[in-house]
């Protein structure tokens, strides 16, 4: 159990680094790979925990090592959090205040949008292989 | 080199973040997602520190590879932390919703600040 959360966890943040490489932001700038993440990574639990729910028999690790491990080293709060404080730090807090706000509406609706679409289409499946 | 060291950092942070969490959430009878909420808070503290030590002219890339990128980056979540709040709104929870967003952006900005401080005072 604890080894699949590790091993999701180093392959999540790992991901994350690698999008902060390919996607830099000049210091004190809009965070683009961070905010990136967190949308990404909160619209995929949404569809990974609508999916838990609705399998019959999900495996017992599929859980600890896409939801806790991989998705939650994928996202990350304090990236985020020191993000908008270096944007204040160097004079700009009207970014700091945008992308802060921007994180969180933008991350909790893509939570939504996963669950909401991933409800949809297994609901779709589930009826079309009743009717026929 | 750095990418072992943001896996090893990113192993070991989202390791603690699964205990604390499970300490945490045991030790409160509730809704509110309290262990979500320490590791958010303390990841941001401790990254605060690393950026005032960095503000104080630390310098060191290995560091910042293994507790910044990997450490801290993974004990701290954005999903959860979503998930969480997007279920205490569909359970009618919407006081305990709007609540965990407050305190954990108002907490974590404010552990980040005291790091800051704090780190830059210790190093300088």
């Amino acid at each position: 159990m604890l080894l699949a959360v590790a091993a999701g966890g180093a392959l999540g943040s790992l991901a994350r680094y690698g999008l902060a490489v390919a996607l830099p932001h000049p210091p004190g700038g809009f965070a683009v790979a961070t905010l990136l993440a967190n949308v990404a990574g909160c619209l995929l639990i949404g569809v990974l925990m609508a999916v838990l729910l609705r399998a019959r028999r999900p495996h017992r690790l599929l859980r600890p090592f896409f939801g806790v491990g991989m998705l939650g080293g994928f996202t990350t709060f304090s990236t985020y959090v020191l993000d908008a404080v270096e944007s204040v730090q160097l004079g700009r807090p009207a970014i700091a205040l945008l992308y802060a706000t921007i994180s969180v509406l933008v991350s909790l609706a893509a939570v939504a949008a996963g669950w909401s679409a991933a409800h949809a289409l297994l609901r779709r499946r589930v009826l079309t292989r009743s009717a026929s | 080199m750095t990418v072992l060291l943001v896996l090893l950092g990113g192993a070991v942070g989202a390791v603690l973040r699964y205990v604390i969490d499970q300490r945490v959430q045991r030790g409160h009878d509730s809704a509110f997602p309290w262990g979500t909420l320490t590791v958010n808070v303390a990841g941001s503290a401790v990254l605060g520190l690393l950026a005032g030590w960095v503000l104080a002219g630390g310098d060191s890339s290995a560091l910042q590879a293994l507790v910044g990128t990997g450490l801290c980056g993974s004990l701290t979540t954005f999903s959860t932390f979503g998930y969480e709040t997007l279920r205490l709104l569909t359970e009618r929870a919407r006081l305990y919703a709007v609540a965990n967003v407050v305190i954990t952006v108002l907490a974590g900005f404010g552990a980040a600040g005291a790091g800051l401080v704090l780190g830059s005072a210790l190093w300088s």
